[in-house]
């Protein structure tokens, strides 16, 4: 991120979502066909999800996306880049079909590499992390084995007239054929022995590869055309250049590597000795060859160990295999070379052959010398060193040499053009395998060297690609470099259930081996491959098997989205990245979170208690699905901890969540459950959290005020035995069932990176630094911040500091606000006056959603006949685009006057339609929707019948409503742009710049004589320390001097009438009186500390409340002991609440007292310390400072007697369990701290207080700074007592709100409301006390006396005045009488 | 009454909650019987009595408000 204020540059990198928004109808049918289950991260990993997802029900947008991450390891691992992962999980669900369909992409052979192939894919599988690799060769033969391959619909491109000549019928050249014919593009196969499969068939034995699955696969490529000539060697007789004249386009060379190579000792030309290539080839084309009794194998690779098995077969009596190196390097597969000894053969390991020895010109013998492994050689391996004087003989009448294979180049060394490498190969490019001949292309053994058939698989892929862009004329490397893939992220392997063994290939038993060639592995069963297959981690999440794009009917998902970065230019930045929780497992051993599942956080508790939960809100444990009966919250898992973990401060919301959970779990106990929280300090600051706290005593929640220091686990119940020390020092050990972990909250890991990364300063503990003046800017101007990120908070503070950045971000754009925007422009409304319903219904199939259930024909069919209805049709998605604009065609084609749609919700998408009204030039309350997919199909998905019989009543009911639909019009009320801000504290001059400084003239009106506020008078510092004086001061002068602020001092409200953009208010200037109009009104009447009459309070100079004690330390000069008393008048009969600033405030000037007398002996006397957030640093200082901390209850309040002038105090301690005598030379107070007076203003604007005289928000939790008035706002400590950087945030935050009404032109009133009808009325004023929003009031009418009259724009449409009315004088819009009577007569009867 | 007994309900619901609410139910595809025939309102304090008493003249079985 780069700029300034103003213009910044950001550029973002968008993960991919593979599913379109505005085709996803969220119908769930791409879920059902998705292999993957994951742990659902919503629900806490409680319950499992599909890789294609919804995050919750109600997530916006309420569509799906799928999670995918890099490829996984073992489709890298693949020389043919198979996706592994999408047949494995294919044949997981039993779709074998489907399987070999994702195969057969990228290879011919299926049932041939599900035997055979070397699967790298195997070594590089992250099951391996866990116990073994997932067996995917062979579920990929079970795949094979369960569906013929040859019945695989292949896609294929047009034909095209180019053919190709292909030498070589091995898997490097039929494999061309394959990939060229699915290519259009036709070939024949040009193969020297009498039958095709090149190695396939002459070097791979029939136990491991059974000819008629050859035979089969081999079909699957001549399937496609391609032709295969036998017994028609390349060479003389088959040139290139007769290829070519013959009328072939391209030669593909892949003549294999059939040459064994020569062991190089004497005696090798005695008859006996033979290659092994040459003896596999005898027996695969005649069945038999020439065998000796005892026969050696020089070689430790697959063709040895293949002739040693043969060799058994064919009746040798004693076979041994002479390896050079140990078991361990041998290059065969283990278990082939396992195979190899259970059928008797003799393996000879470190040794190596010098001479084979003769008698009378037959071999007799082999000479060997013994090795050992010396340094590792370039291969890897540790390379042999013979032993001198270490010679022995072995007897043998046969010797095959099995050291390796070469291409034969007889028949291409002639060729001009073509270059061989130093092996025997044919060179090529390595990306497009093309010759330096034209047109001359070449692959498998020939090329690469001996190789796997998965490789020469691939590169006759690779060829094919090449062939096609030579034949296009395009480049033939351009893009096919393969780039490593940089950052790999996988699907941690610690998700996964541990330890699952791997499936065994069932084999033929030993004995039943010899003297044939039946097949060993003798396959998985079908159970046993779906238990194999689902051992697998899906480590790319999503596993691209494309069940989900055929499931999807409206075509949205789309697996080729690729990742996206953007460059976007913006004005101003706000870091919101919120939260993470801390992770119980860190400190395992303690709780033992992973090991019992009893142990819970609370974030997953919430889960288990939510309706929409994995256990739909039954409180039952996980261990046995019992209902507990005795549950304990652990507070402060990760919070308020520095010796554990890093995190010293205090999370702020875990004790008020805690006694939520607790209540509600009680609530939904069927029994008496015993709810326990144990806790340091139970932290209820917040606007009415201490009532909360002291009801939820009164229901039986206990509070124990304890640290637990030990858990045990009973084994046999899965109980959890919590051993803790009380206050007065008794160790207890209690039981309980369930164990619940508050943890804390850190900083998004993701947030710190990206905040470090864009240069933003953190603090200690990676909470985005900010200053109390400006608590929501972040260290660089311009990028603003707000939630947790800025520091622990809870909801309503994070949603006051999100307007908060907003006002700030506001501040710094006002220039160009409105300068994006862009109007639609829709076509007349046509006037509809006097003409009969003409209504048109569309009902909407939503894919199968509707349509599978109910019978949407017959609904259509049935409405058709309904009067007025003119047109009816179906459509598969009503909400698509292109049914969109069909729509309003119809409309206009059939001058259609109403308009149903029976489909979803009409909360989700009447607005969608309603534009469409408009496209289509009617006024959009001419529309009414059927819900008949939310609330019939889907919750009636077994019964179809009566799905399609309640289908048919709904739109009935619509259509009958629809009859009497009328239009209707909305109104505009313009805006007054002036703000009025109540209250010259900190929080008004805030909301008075704020306002001023975005160009809205401002009136700030003050009671007193002078701006400042409580702050200007009491406060000098923050808790931060922060010298705030200067500041205030500042502001104050700022205020004064602004040319858009206009301020009031002595000066009061007496009136205010109107609504929303329309304030008229009555002020009382001095002694004169004043209107002013106004469009919104901020109220920031603040609060005071409340005096007291205990402690001595007025009676002892000695004796302070707050920031006064400051005065007397410079007062008296004997200050040796000082008591601060916390909650004085606070959290008792006289208010019930907790002041929130005082502990805090305690804790700093007590901190100030010790700094300047270091000898002097502190205490605070306090009820629970509640230094919320990072405040709490500030305890723990105190506390290391030796400032004494003593907890009194209610029932053993703090006692002060004077005493020689002096304060005596006289405390319980609980821990010591006496009386402490304390001789004060200074006591302080924490007085409760109140709201000031503001009786007129609450009653002019009609804003409801709570019981301790706070203004009530208009919702406690997600609108705090609105108040229930449209258009009337509230901060500071009329709110609630809150710190100097809360009243800030909160003003900023009521100035963006503000904002809102203000920059706008005008406000729409929304149609639907009541309107009355003043000759009916009889004045009787029912409707007025009915209305919650006072929308309604009284106004006399000459000649009629009192009536009724509405104020539209404060009306929220509810109509309870309508149903109030005695007279039935009030009309409610688009709920009228006649619309919902129609409705309700239409849903029994036929109408 | 006889045990394949299904009666008829009149339903009003409101649009803020329970409207929302049922619609949440089919998102979560619950499975309830076909029985409801749903009128919207924009506040369960809109229904008349004389639309109880409507639905129950007209046939319905019972009248079911929720908001």
């Amino acid at each position: 991120m780069e700029g300034d204020p103003g213009h910044f540059s950001a550029r973002v990198y968008q993960t991919p979502r593979y599913v379109d928004i505005s085709k996803c109808t969220s119908c769930a049918d791409c879920e059902a066909v998705c292999p993957v289950e994951l742990q659902n991260d919503y629900e806490e990993g409680l319950t499992t999800r599909k890789a294609i997802f919804k995050k919750y029900t109600q997530a916006i947008p309420g569509t799906y996306a799928i999670q995918k991450t890099s490829p996984a390891p073992c489709k890298l691992a693949c020389p043919a880049g198979l996706n592994v992962q999408g047949y494995v999980q294919m044949v997981k669900m039993g779709n074998y079909k489907r399987a070999l369909e994702i195969i057969m992409e990228d290879l011919p052979f299926p049932g041939i590499l599900g035997r055979v192939c070397t699967h790298g894919c195997e070594d590089a599988c992250r099951r391996c992390e866990v116990d073994q690799p997932v067996a995917i060769r062979d579920l990929k033969r079970l795949a094979a084995d369960q569906y013929d391959p040859r019945e695989i619909q292949l896609s294929s491109k047009p034909k095209r007239d180019e053919k190709v000549a292909i030498i070589g019928s091995g898997p490097a050249g039929l494999s061309t054929g394959y990939f060229l014919a699915r290519k259009g593009i036709g070939s024949t196969v040009f193969e020297a022995l009498p039958e095709p499969g090149g190695m396939l068939r002459v070097g791979i034995p029939e136990h491991r590869l059974p000819r008629e699955v050859l035979e089969k696969e081999i079909e699957v490529v001549t399937n496609l055309g391609v032709e295969i000539k036998t017994n028609t060697p390349f060479g003389p007789n088959l040139t290139i250049d007769q290829l070519f004249q013959q009328g072939f386009k391209a030669v593909y060379l892949a003549i294999g590597a059939h040459k064994g190579i020569e062991l190089g000792v004497p005696g090798e030309n005695l008859k006996g000795v033979r290659q092994g290539v040459a003896f596999l080839k005898d027996v695969a084309l005649k069945g038999t060859t020439e065998i000796g009794k005892k026969v050696a194998i020089i070689g430790g690779g697959n063709v040895a160990i293949d002739v040693a098995r043969s060799a058994i077969r064919l009746g040798a009596e004693e076979v041994s295999v002479i390896y050079r190196r140990s078991r361990d390097e041998m290059p065969a597969f283990k278990e082939e070379i396992q195979a190899t000894l259970d059928e008797g053969v003799n393996i000879v390991y470190l040794s190596a052959p010098q001479e084979i020895l003769s008698d009378d010109g037959e071999v007799a013998g082999v000479r060997c010398i013994r090795m050992e492994l010396g340094k590792t050689d370039s291969s890897g391996r540790r390379s042999p060193i013979p032993i001198p004087g270490s010679e022995f003989d072995l007897e043998v009448d046969q010797v095959i040499s099995a050291i390796g294979q070469q291409p034969d180049l007889s028949s291409l060394t002639d060729i001009t053009g073509l270059e061989f490498s130093r092996w025997g190969t044919i060179e090529v490019n390595s990306v497009s395998y093309a010759t330096d001949i034209e047109g001359v292309f070449a692959g498998g053994d020939a090329q690469a060297g001996p190789w796997t058939v998965i490789g020469a698989v691939a590169t006759g892929k690779e060829a094919a690609e090449s062939i096609e862009r030579y034949f296009d004329g395009v480049d033939m490397s351009a893009g096919r470099e393969i780039a490593p893939i940089e950052d790999v992220e996988y699907r941690p392997v610690d998700e996964v259930e541990p330890g699952v063994d791997r499936v065994k290939m069932p084999e033929l038993p030993a004995a039943q081996r010899a003297g044939n060639f039946n097949q060993v592995e003798l396959g998985y069963t079908e159970e046993e491959g779906q238990s194999e297959a689902s051992r697998c981690i899906n480590c790319s999440y999503c596993s691209d098997c494309g069940l989900c794009v055929e499931a999807c009917l409206p075509g949205a998902v789309n697996h080729m989205e690729l990742p996206v970065e953007r460059d976007l230019d913006v004005g101003a930045v706000i870091l919101t990245s919120g939260t993470d929780v801390f992770d119980p497992a860190k400190l395992e051993q303690f709780y033992l979170y992973k090991h019992n599942p009893n142990v819970m956080t609370s974030i997953e508790f919430e889960r288990i208690l939510s309706a929409t939960g994995p256990t739909n809100g039954h409180l039952v444990r996980r261990s046995d699905d019992k209902e507990p009966k005795k549950i304990a919250w652990l507070q402060c898992v990760g919070s308020r901890d520095v010796n554990q973990c890093d995190n010293g401060y205090c999370s702020s919301v875990c004790c008020m969540y805690a006694i939520k959970e607790a209540v509600i779990a009680k609530e939904h106990a069927p029994s008496d459950l015993d709810c326990a929280i144990f806790n340091m300090d139970i932290r209820t600051f917040g606007k009415d959290y201490e009532r909360y706290y002291e009801r939820s005593k009164e229901l039986g929640v206990r509070f124990v005020q304890a640290r637990v220091h030990t858990i045990e686990e009973d084994s046999n119940t899965g109980n959890l035995l919590l051993r803790y020390a009380t206050v007065d020092g008794e160790v207890l050990t209690e039981e309980y069932d369930m164990v619940v972990l508050s943890v804390g909250m850190e900083p998004a890991r993701s947030a710190v990176e990206m905040a470090k990364e864009i240069g933003i300063e953190l603090n200690q503990y990676n909470f985005v630094q900010s200053e109390e003046v400006a608590p929501v800017a972040s260290s660089k101007p311009g990028i603003y911040v707000a939630g947790v990120f800025q520091g622990p908070k809870d909801i309503p503070h994070s949603i006051m500091e999100a307007s908060a950045a907003a006002c700030a971000a506001g501040l710094d754009l006002s220039s160009a606000r409105g300068s994006l925007v862009k109007e639609r422009v829709f076509p007349e409304e046509k006037d509809i006056t006097g003409e009969e319903p003409r209504i048109g219904v569309f009902v909407c199939n939503c894919g199968t959603n509707i349509g599978g259930i109910a019978n949407v024909p017959e609904i259509v069919d049935y409405v058709k006949g309904l009067p007025n209805v003119v047109h009816a049709e179906h459509n598969m998605f009503s909400c698509s685009q292109d049914t969109q604009e069909k729509m309003v065609n119809v409309i206009k084609e059939n001058n259609l006057n109403r308009v149903v749609v029976a489909a979803c919700s009409p909360i989700t998408h009447e607005p969608l339609f309603q534009e469409t009204l408009k496209d289509a030039g009617l006024n959009p309350f001419l529309f009414d929707m059927a819900n008949i997919r939310n609330q019939c199909t889907w919750v009636h998905s077994d019964e179809k019948e009566k799905a399609t019989e309640k289908s048919k009543d709904l739109v009935r009911m619509s259509i009958a409503r629809s009859r009497y639909l009328e239009p209707l019009e909305y109104l505009t009320v313009g805006v007054n742009n002036p703000a009025l801000v109540i209250g010259g504290g900190i929080s008004g001059m805030t909301a008075a710049l704020g306002f001023a400084d975005q160009g809205f003239p401002t009136t700030l009106i003050e009671k007193t004589d002078e701006l400042g506020g409580s702050a200007a008078r009491q406060l000098k510092k923050t808790w931060k320390g922060s010298d705030i004086t200067a500041y205030i001061q500042g502001q104050i002068n700022k205020v004064e001097n602004h040319q858009n602020i206009t301020v009031l001092k002595n000066t009061e409200v007496v009136d205010s009438s109107g609504f929303v953009g329309n304030f008229e208010t009555e002020l009382k200037v001095g002694d004169l009186s004043q209107t002013i109009k106004h469009g919104a009104t901020v109220v920031a009447t603040g609060g005071r500390a409340t005096d007291t009459d205990e402690y001595l309070y007025g009676q002892n100079p000695r004796v302070t409340q707050w920031h006064d004690i400051e005065e007397n330390l410079d007062k008296f000069d004997d200050i040796n002991t000082v008591v601060f008393i916390n909650c004085v008048g606070s959290r008792d009969e006289s208010h019930p609440y907790c002041s929130k600033l005082c502990c805090t405030a305690s804790i700093q000037e007590a901190l100030q007292v010790k700094e300047r007398f270091p000898d002097a002996r502190i205490f605070v006397l306090h009820r629970g310390i509640r230094t919320y957030g990072e405040r709490e640093d500030l305890y723990r200082e105190a506390r290391e400072k030796g400032i004494i901390f003593i907890k009194y209850t209610p029932e053993t309040k703090p006692t002060i007697t004077e005493v020689n002038g002096k304060p005596e105090v006289l405390v319980f301690d609980a821990i010591l369990g006496r009386y402490i005598q304390i001789e004060a030379d200074l006591v302080n107070l924490a007085t409760a701290i109140e709201p000031e007076e503001n009786n007129a203003v609450t009653s002019a604007f009609k804003l409801p207080v709570n019981e301790d005289g706070f203004i009530m928000e208009a919702h406690v939790k997600l609108r705090p700074v609105d108040c229930s008035t449209d258009g009337v706002y509230i901060c500071g400590m009329v709110h609630y007592p809150k710190p100097f950087e809360e009243s800030i945030t909160q003003a900023q935050a009521a100035v963006s709100r503000a904002v809102n009404v203000l920059c706008r032109q005008q406000v729409n009133v929304e149609p639907i409301v009541s309107t009355i009808d003043q000759d009916l009325c009889i004045g009787c004023g029912l409707c007025i006390k009915t209305c919650s929003f006072s929308a309604i009031e009284a106004e006399t009418i000459e000649g009629l006396g009192v009536r009724a009259k509405n104020i539209s724009a404060l009306c929220k449409g509810c109509g309870v005045c309508a149903v109030a009315c005695p007279q039935q004088a009030i009309y409610m819009n688009h709920f009228n009488n006649d619309q919902i009577n129609a409705a309700i007569k239409a849903g029994k009867s036929i109408a | 009454m006889s045990d394949n007994y299904e009666p008829k309900i009149l339903a009003f619901l409101c649009n803020w909650c329970a409207y929302a609410g049922a619609d949440l139910a089919g998102v979560s595809r619950f499975q309830y019987p076909p029985t409801l025939r749903v009128i919207r309102t924009m506040c369960s304090g809109r229904v008349d009595p004389l639309y109880i008493a409507g639905g129950l003249i007209n046939g319905y079985d019972s009248v079911f408000i929720s908001g």
